[in-house]
């Protein structure tokens, strides 16, 4: 446990040090979605309306941003090794790294989200949906994102691949939780909002164990 | 520290991308006594220490670590709870400073060795506060020795433990060394260099 609580500082403390992603992912989300307006025009309606799918979107990428680093740093100057022979298994690491991945990007994508709902023209009913959604939500970005993390470790410039293997499998979390603000401004019932629990679950339930599995494929590979 | 009375290597033979890279290695190294593992580059000397460690999975053969407790364990993963470890990188965080890396070392292992002693040990007290991306390949070595010891594991592994370090820093990693192993450790050092201990040698020779 207090190992477990170690690498959780340590990484919650490297994601706010020169180089991490913990501001950069917040001001990522914050440029994308008031990026969108720009394009599609400053009608009202239609804003309030794709409101909460911007968000989504841009919350998706913005925690893909910071996701390649996750544990490719560690491979690369020797932590990996480090934490592979330590007391900790490869699965409380895992556990670890993407809870510390978690609080320092979908945290402050949640805390960020009213502001930018205001800016997007957000009905007032939907706000406690957006930001329940996205608490709900981000940890299986987290979850998802570590594992393709911990599959293209040793690839270099392995970004990029990471982005198409993610991307592709957090789309459930995206439709739901972007349904579950809709469903909050048409008052069309509770439904995505419960798919979209089951499934970050379900996600973040999993992902130590693949994500661990990754790790030691890379680490003895 | 758990006592180890003997780690036992027996037929180990080792592929990397489908190419053999030695076989039928045996060999064994008893409680206290240090043995250098020697080979041309490419021999397979960092090879054989991660299997060891259970980082690598073997082709075939075994490793066993025998406790003096009577007891035997070969599981690879078992194996890499008793390892101390030194690769060739060194694990050290660039953004953290000297200490961070060493508390957080400290932390991961559980120790209750007191950390700043440790650090003045190794010849880092100084430089405790500055982040270790300053550091020089010797100083992050140093730091690197100072993990060995916060984790204080009855078999190290160590891949080239002399590299980048000044006359001080090699007599320093020897001190420690034979310090470990006078407590009844085992050291296995992959080395193209003479470590100025009394020292079991095998050599790697190519297949």
């Amino acid at each position: 446990m207090k190992a477990f609580v170690a690498l959780l500082t340590r990484d919650i403390r490297l994601a706010f040090r020169a180089g991490g992603g913990a501001s950069l992912a917040a001001a990522f989300f914050a440029l994308v979605s008031s990026l969108v307006p720009f394009g599609v025009g400053a009608d009202l309606v239609l804003l309030g309306r794709i409101a909460g799918g911007i968000l989504w979107v841009s919350a998706a990428l913005a925690a893909l941003l910071s996701l390649d680093r996750l544990f490719q740093a560690d491979f690369e100057d020797g932590s990996l090794d480090v934490l592979a022979l330590s007391p900790l298994n490869l699965e409380a690491a895992s556990a670890a790294k993407i809870l510390a991945h978690w609080i320092t990007t979908g945290l402050p994508l949640v805390l960020l989200s009213p502001v930018l709902g205001l800016l997007l023209n957000l009905p007032t009913r939907a706000y406690g949906a957006l930001i329940a959604s996205l608490a709900i939500g981000t940890p299986a970005l987290s979850g998802v994102g570590a594992i393709g993390a911990a599959l293209t470790l040793s690839v270099r410039r392995g970004g990029l691949i990471l982005a198409l293997i993610v991307l592709p499998l957090i789309t459930p979390a995206l439709i739901f939780g972007a349904s579950a603000v809709l469903d909050a401004m048409e008052d069309t019932g509770r439904g995505a909002f419960l798919f979209l629990a089951a499934f970050s679950v379900a996600a973040v339930a999993l992902s130590p164990f693949a994500s661990a599995a990754g790790v030691r494929l890379n680490v003895g590979g | 520290m758990a006592i180890l009375s003997l780690v036992e290597v027996e037929n180990l033979t080792c592929e990397r991308a489908g190419r053999r890279v030695f076989r039928n290695l045996n060999f064994a190294v008893a409680s206290g006594q240090v043995m250098t593992l020697e080979g041309a580059n490419g021999a397979g000397k960092s090879s054989a220490l991660r299997i060891i460690a259970g980082l690598l999975p073997q082709a075939s053969g075994d490793v066993r670590l025998k406790m003096a407790a009577g007891y035997a364990v070969s599981d690879g993963d078992e194996r890499a709870r008793l390892t101390g470890w030194m690769g060739h990188t060194d694990g050290v965080k660039a953004q953290l400073t000297v200490e961070e890396n060493a508390l957080f070392f400290a932390a991961l292992y559980g120790a209750r060795i007191n950390v700043a002693g440790v650090l003045d040990h190794v010849g880092l007290k100084r430089i405790a506060g500055i982040p270790s991306q300053y550091l020089s390949a010797g100083q992050r070595r140093r730091l690197g020795l100072a993990r060995l010891i916060l984790s204080n594991r009855p078999l190290w592994l160590l891949d080239e433990p002399l590299s980048s370090l000044d006359a001080a820093g090699r007599r320093l990693a020897a001190e420690l060394i034979g310090e470990h192993c006078d407590d009844g450790g085992i050291a296995i050092v992959a080395t193209h260099e003479t470590l100025g201990l009394d020292a079991a040698r095998f050599f790697l020779g190519p297949q």
